[in-house]
């Protein structure tokens, strides 16, 4: 499929209208979603681009850079708790959205660089067990700072939030345009899909630039890196921040989406699933990492009609489908990295060193025993 | 009552139980550099496949004690077997793969066991009879039950056992040896399939136990035990040093103890703003706090930068 693509992209005018088409597709997304599946699934489409966005975060950290963050959900949840606590009636603040998202990248990139600074030194899967721990506290820190001083109101989480509304344009009400009726699902939608596409962009353009080459560089061989001239620590730090803005930034649009948030949205099981969307697309693959996303938040979504499948099958309802659901996702994540070890799409980069994806593997083998002890 | 005195004894107990459930995490990653991240629920499985017989033998009038360790008869065993199972079906096709992408398949049997074992013993709770008599013993000021010394008198006893046959006999060399370069460890005729194998079944042994020590110390067991108990085991692992065998037998004591002092003695610390339930923030501070000053762990070896 992609040998295709290559050839698509060569020509500018096949191209033109590759890029023409996949515009009108996610223009017309929600509405070809909401009549075929139901308003439901639109809801679940917002909550992909969500997942997209911090999927490609955490892909800077761990697929750019080669540092594995198991607490990554931390970040979401500074920017959730960030956009929840200065717009809703908890303290009485409502500040607009124009001036908390930037706040949110800003403090969720502190906070990277906070976490960063003092496991420069760890490598590895010492780094995975801290970062894990990170996560951990931030959430039992939302979970319990809710006396003496009521800050987070804990375990109860923060309702009320404001909608997302900029310039008096109200993103979760019903507007209707040339006659077409958008429900606040479907605005959020737009407003979703442009912040990703910033994403991807900013993504894209890293990806080549002298910081991207630069975490390269750090993933493959950091001694050697230093060697060359790059400030590793600065570099390490910037993947953090760059990652944890990113991260931030989903966490406020998730807060404004969803008008509640408690600390059990941020449970280490979500840092761990990100990571998965990350791995299984392949690491590194900005088109991969978006399919993974995309992969592993509907996936489970569309296992709720495993149901259906039974009364079908069998007449009638043998196991309880929610039951059944994470079952079929945990073999599912098995499966796929039993037959496509180096994800759904290997990274770009990869491909252009090896050539073919058997040579990949090979490379793989032979790289997994020189890092042996 | 000493208060300090029964956390430590408290800590001990715990401790010793983290310890050997971070043992198989530790022989694992020796051997393979793989996060077992299914290891805590094999020691879920280990604890309710004992719950299971031992409620089936609830009615007969055998001797408690003898119901008990019939229930680890039957654990330790199906144990190994799902050790052995996880690594042959889930492992062993992705040896050569990108390291993550065996992390990533860690996390799914993970999550296919838990459910697996919500399917079967649903999601209830499920408690622990009360077959042993409880003995309370004062010891400087403290109390200490039968359970608790048993518990690690027990761990003591594999732990020591472990070390044995990794340090003294023939089968500890070839682990050892498939763990420095199993590639030479190949040539020297040994079949590193099999030692992967058995380092599996080990570990598994020792999380059945593990289990059942659990959930007779709490009276409980239930399908999502594993994660948290797991997640400790592994803290313990990499604080100890991880792949170091008496590393995680020093982190796991070490995480217990400064759990139960933690919890203890939190409030008094931080001047009554933070409660008990920052125990974990405790562990997890403590254990980012030495890994910033000991990047490899308490025991761990200095990793040469890309050898």
């Amino acid at each position: 499929m992609f040998a295709r693509w290559e050839e698509i992209k060569k020509d500018r005018r096949a191209a033109w209208v590759a890029y023409i088409l996949l515009a009108m597709l996610l223009a017309a997304a929600p509405f070809l979603i909401g009549a075929g599946l139901g308003r439901g699934w639109v809801r679940i489409l917002d909550f992909t681009l969500l997942y997209v966005m911090l999927a490609l975060g955490l892909n800077i950290v761990v697929g750019y850079a080669g540092l594995l963050d198991l607490g990554y959900i931390a970040f979401y949840a500074v920017g959730a708790y960030l956009y929840a606590l200065l717009a809703s009636p908890h303290f009485g603040l409502h500040l607009p959205f124009w001036a908390l998202l930037p706040l949110g990248a800003l403090v969720a990139g502190v906070f990277g660089v906070l976490l960063g600074a003092p496991t420069l030194r760890l490598r590895g899967d010492y780094l995975a067990i801290v970062t894990l721990g990170f996560g951990e506290i931030i959430r039992i820190f939302l979970n319990n700072l809710n006396a003496p001083v009521n800050i987070t109101n804990g375990p109860q989480g923060v309702n009320f939030i404001d909608p997302i509304s900029l310039g008096g344009f109200s993103f979760s009400q019903t507007h209707t345009l040339l006659g077409f009726s958008f429900p606040g699902i479907y605005t959020y939608y737009y407003l979703f899909l442009l912040l990703t596409l910033g994403i991807i962009f900013v993504s894209l353009r890293l990806q080549d630039s002298r910081i991207g080459r630069a975490w390269v560089a750090i993933r493959e061989d950091e001694v050697a890196a230093e060697a060359m001239g790059i400030h590793t620590r600065n570099v390490k730090l910037l993947a953090f921040a760059m990652g944890a803005s990113f991260g931030g930034i989903s966490g406020g649009l998730f807060a404004g989406f969803q008008g509640f948030i408690s600390p059990e949205s941020f449970n280490l099981f979500e840092s761990i699933i990100v990571l998965c969307m990350v791995v299984l697309g392949g690491m590194g693959n900005i088109a991969g990492v978006i399919l993974g996303a995309v992969l592993l938040t509907t996936f489970p979504e569309a296992l709720r009609y495993l149901g259906d499948l039974q009364r079908l099958l069998f007449n009638d309802v043998l196991v309880d489908p929610a039951d059944l659901r994470m079952l079929v996702f945990g073999l599912a994540l098995v499966l796929i990295m039993i037959f496509r070890p180096a994800g759904l799409i290997p990274s770009e980069r990869r491909r252009r060193e090896f050539g073919s994806e058997a040579t990949v593997l090979k490379q793989e083998q032979a790289s997994l025993y020189d890092s042996q002890r | 009552m000493d208060i300090f005195t029964q956390q430590i004894i408290n800590g001990l107990v715990l401790g010793s139980i983290y310890a050997l459930v971070a043992l198989g995490y530790t022989m694992v990653y020796g051997i393979l550099e793989l996060i077992n991240f299914a290891h805590g629920e094999v020691t879920m499985f280990g604890a309710m496949i004992a719950l299971a017989v031992m409620g089936a033998l609830l009615g007969t009038d055998l001797p408690g004690i003898l119901i008990v360790l019939m229930g680890l008869a039957v654990a330790i065993p199906g144990c190994m077997a799902l050790g052995f199972a996880i690594e042959r079906v889930a492992y062993r096709p992705l040896r050569r793969a990108p390291r993550l992408a065996a992390l990533i398949t860690a996390i799914g049997v993970s999550i296919v066991l838990q459910n697996v074992a919500m399917l079967i013993w649903g999601k209830q709770y499920i408690s622990f009879p009360p077959l042993l008599p409880v003995v309370r013993y004062e010891i400087l000021g403290a109390t200490i039950t039968n359970l608790q010394i048993l518990i690690i008198v027990l761990s003591c006893l594999l732990m020591a056992g472990l070390l044995w046959l990794v340090t003294r006999t023939k089968l500890g060399a070839a682990m050892r040896a498939t763990a420095q370069a199993p590639d030479v460890a190949g040539l020297m005729g040994i079949n590193a399939n099999t030692i992967i194998s058995i380092t599996f079944i080990l570990g598994a042994a020792l999380a059945a136990v593990a289990g059942v020590m659990v959930a007779a110390y709490y009276g409980l067991a239930h399908y999502h035990m594993g994660f948290l108990l797991g997640l400790k085991a592994f803290t313990a692992a990499v604080l100890g040093g991880i792949g170091n065998i008496a590393g995680a037998m020093l982190g796991g004591l070490l995480l217990g103890i400064i759990e139960s002092l933690g919890a203890g003695y939190i409030g008094d610390l931080s001047f009554g703003f933070l409660g008990s339930h920052y125990q974990d923030v405790f562990a997890f501070f403590v254990l980012i706090l030495v890994l910033v000053f000991q990047p490899s762990g308490l025991l761990g070896e200095r990793v040469a930068e890309r050898a």
